[in-house]
């Protein structure tokens, strides 16, 4: 027995000689890191090293009811999460189905104007979107008071669109949501153009109408697309980080606070390397179960 | 009718619309401008930048705002490119992204390699360990990662900001899904012929796979312009900041008033690059996204 597996690993050597280059660097700097936060996560640990000190749970029961700000940056990540998500599924869709017919170079066009936000890096459009945002000098308030909006909604004053702790969240998720576009456009067209023009042909000559042609056969055959840009689109809004720390900084009275936030502000930022660990789990689990129900759905569509 | 054998790529008009759903025309009209006007909001933010980095202040602050600066002004130009190390910064971003997309390219194509071709006890519980931290966030462990960079003294260098990105899980996850594109038999032919594992590896898998590394190259090579927070956290010195970073402060370091025309020139200078990329590779882009998802 013990021979036999000897054996099927000296024949497999080649396969360990190739991943060798990314399993050496992914154990040192991904694995043994994570290994290390959940450990951590059960210390006080500042800049000294020495004072360092288990404490048990002591960082988690902490967080969940005496820290003041982490549960609602949970609350907040999920509303993020929750907004933007569904949000660029839908557009996305709608969009690429439209799309799809037309010819390749306005295609093109389409697929560069929705793919530049994502070109552009979060830092760059952060900054471009407080001066849009800005209450004093805004282009936004200059839209909204040119079609009379800024009347409907705030009697004629500018609204401080980032300033306000009932605008902030959504400002902030707009930003969001204009880098989300790009990738799943482009996924939804590849994934229409797969799908046969037979079955539509089929279906009008069996009377279908153009709205069951579409929830029967466009939507069904793109399953497999939709799960896997739900799951790359919720991990990465999961990570939302960049418009917070340009934007916001958290604030108004800490209505845009998100997880990956706060690790940076309390482990990177205040040297609190244990609380900030226990926060990181936490995410982890989430980001987990989340993952691992969208897996299993992906699984099967994969495999 | 000539039509109906002409191929998707070159159907005319909304031929294909018109063929799967029965859409009345104007219908068809008013969801087209739906889609132009996402397409123009999506664009606005970055003609505002670019229009924005040719205002001097006064301008910048103007209300209502002028559309076209009446007098443009490159002033914030000479600022951004002569007063402050942005040349550096650029530089630094460059060697960075471009190492993480030299590293990512080397380490998929070999693992992927693996992954898809060879037989090995512990391949799955290897590949699906390398795929999970694809649906991490990284942030969950920069805590301990920066607890390890203060122990190796790495701030401020170009190993610090490279060496958590040596492995790229989605281009691991690319290239086994292109290498069952390469049939078996090609490669057991070239056995035959007496083709040694590393002049398979270098003269058959590596050229055959040129498309999905040039996917890999451009995805890692944004990934890496475009990381941010890594890269925050790693560079504390002004000559180590990554364009990025280094835009970033340069509108958050003025104390009261913030300089608007050289912050959104700085935006566009680091937009730029980026933008050329794209242009330059939108073919990959698009084979890179879709590759991923569609097979296997």
């Amino acid at each position: 027995m013990l021979a036999r597996t000897g054996q099927k690993v000296w024949e497999g050597r080649w396969g360990y000689i190739f991943i060798a280059p990314a399993m050496i660097p992914f154990v040192i700097f991904t694995a043994i890191p994570l290994v290390q936060g959940l450990l951590l996560s059960f210390y006080k640990a500042g800049l000294n090293r020495d004072k360092w000190q288990y404490i048990g749970l002591k960082n988690y029961s902490n967080l969940l009811t005496r820290d003041p700000v982490f549960p609602t940056a949970i609350k907040n990540t999920f509303l993020f999460v929750l907004g933007v998500v569904p949000a660029a599924m839908v557009i996305c869709l709608f969009v690429a189905v439209l799309i799809y017919p037309l010819s390749q170079r306005k295609q093109t066009f389409f697929r560069a104007a929705f793919y530049m936000p994502v070109v552009s890096a979060g830092v760059v459009l952060a900054m471009v979107w407080v001066y849009i945002y800005s209450q004093e000098y805004g282009l936004l308030n200059y839209i909204f008071d040119s079609l009379g909006l800024l009347h409907l909604l705030n009697a004629g004053e500018k609204i401080g669109w980032l300033a306000r702790t009932d605008t902030a969240l959504l400002s902030l998720a707009i930003v969001v949501l204009s880098w989300s576009l790009g990738q799943p456009l482009i996924l939804f067209l590849a994934g229409l153009g797969a799908i046969p023009e037979t079955l539509y042909d089929a279906a009008k000559i069996d009377g279908a109408d153009s709205w069951q042609s579409f929830w029967k056969i466009t939507l069904p055959l793109l399953r497999p697309t939709m799960l896997f840009v739900l799951v790359v689109l919720t991990i990465a809004v999961f990570q939302v980080f960049v418009v917070v720390q340009l934007m916001t900084l958290g604030g108004p009275a800490n209505a845009t606070q998100t997880i990956v936030y706060r690790i940076w502000v309390t482990g990177i930022v205040g040297s609190k390397f244990g609380y900030a660990s226990a926060m990181a789990v936490i995410l982890l689990v989430i980001v987990s179960a989340l993952a691992a129900a969208q897996f299993k759905l992906l699984d099967r569509q994969m495999t | 009718m000539a039509q109906t054998t002409l191929s998707p790529d070159y159907m005319p008009g909304d031929y294909v619309l018109r063929r799967r759903y029965a859409v009345g025309r104007w219908l068809r009209y008013l969801a087209l401008a739906i889609v132009v006007a996402i397409a123009i909001i999506l664009l606005i933010p970055i003609l505002w930048m670019v229009l924005g980095s040719f205002k001097i202040q006064r301008v910048a602050l103007a209300y209502p705002p002028e559309l076209i600066p009446s007098d443009p002004v490159i002033d914030n130009w000479e600022r951004l490119l002569i007063n402050r190390p942005s040349m550096r910064w650029m530089f630094n971003s460059f060697i960075v992204a471009g190492g993480i997309a030299f590293f990512a390219v080397v380490t998929s194509t070999c693992a992927g390699y693996a992954f898809g071709k060879k037989q090995f006890p512990g391949r799955t519980i290897f590949f699906w360990l390398i795929l999970m931290t694809m649906m991490l966030p990284r942030q969950i462990y920069i805590v301990p990662l920066f607890v390890l960079m203060r122990i190796l003294g790495w701030f401020n260098s170009f190993q610090g900001m490279i060496a958590p990105y040596l492995v790229y899980p989605f281009g691991v996850f690319l290239m086994r899904q292109y290498m069952q594109s390469i049939p078996d038999e090609l490669l057991e032919a070239a056995k035959m012929d007496g083709a040694s594992e590393l002049q398979l590896f270098r003269h058959i898998i590596v050229p055959l796979s040129r498309p999905a590394i040039g996917a890999i190259a451009i995805f890692a090579f944004m990934a890496g312009w475009n990381d941010y927070l890594w890269q925050l956290v790693m560079a504390t010195d002004e000559l180590w900041l990554t364009l990025p970073v280094g835009v970033a402060k340069l509108t958050a370091s003025g104390v009261g008033s913030i300089d608007i025309g050289v912050g959104m020139a700085g935006a566009t200078f680091a937009f730029i690059p980026m933008l050329l990329i794209f242009l330059l590779f939108q073919s990959y882009f698009i084979k890179g996204i879709t590759v991923g998802a569609l097979k296997g």
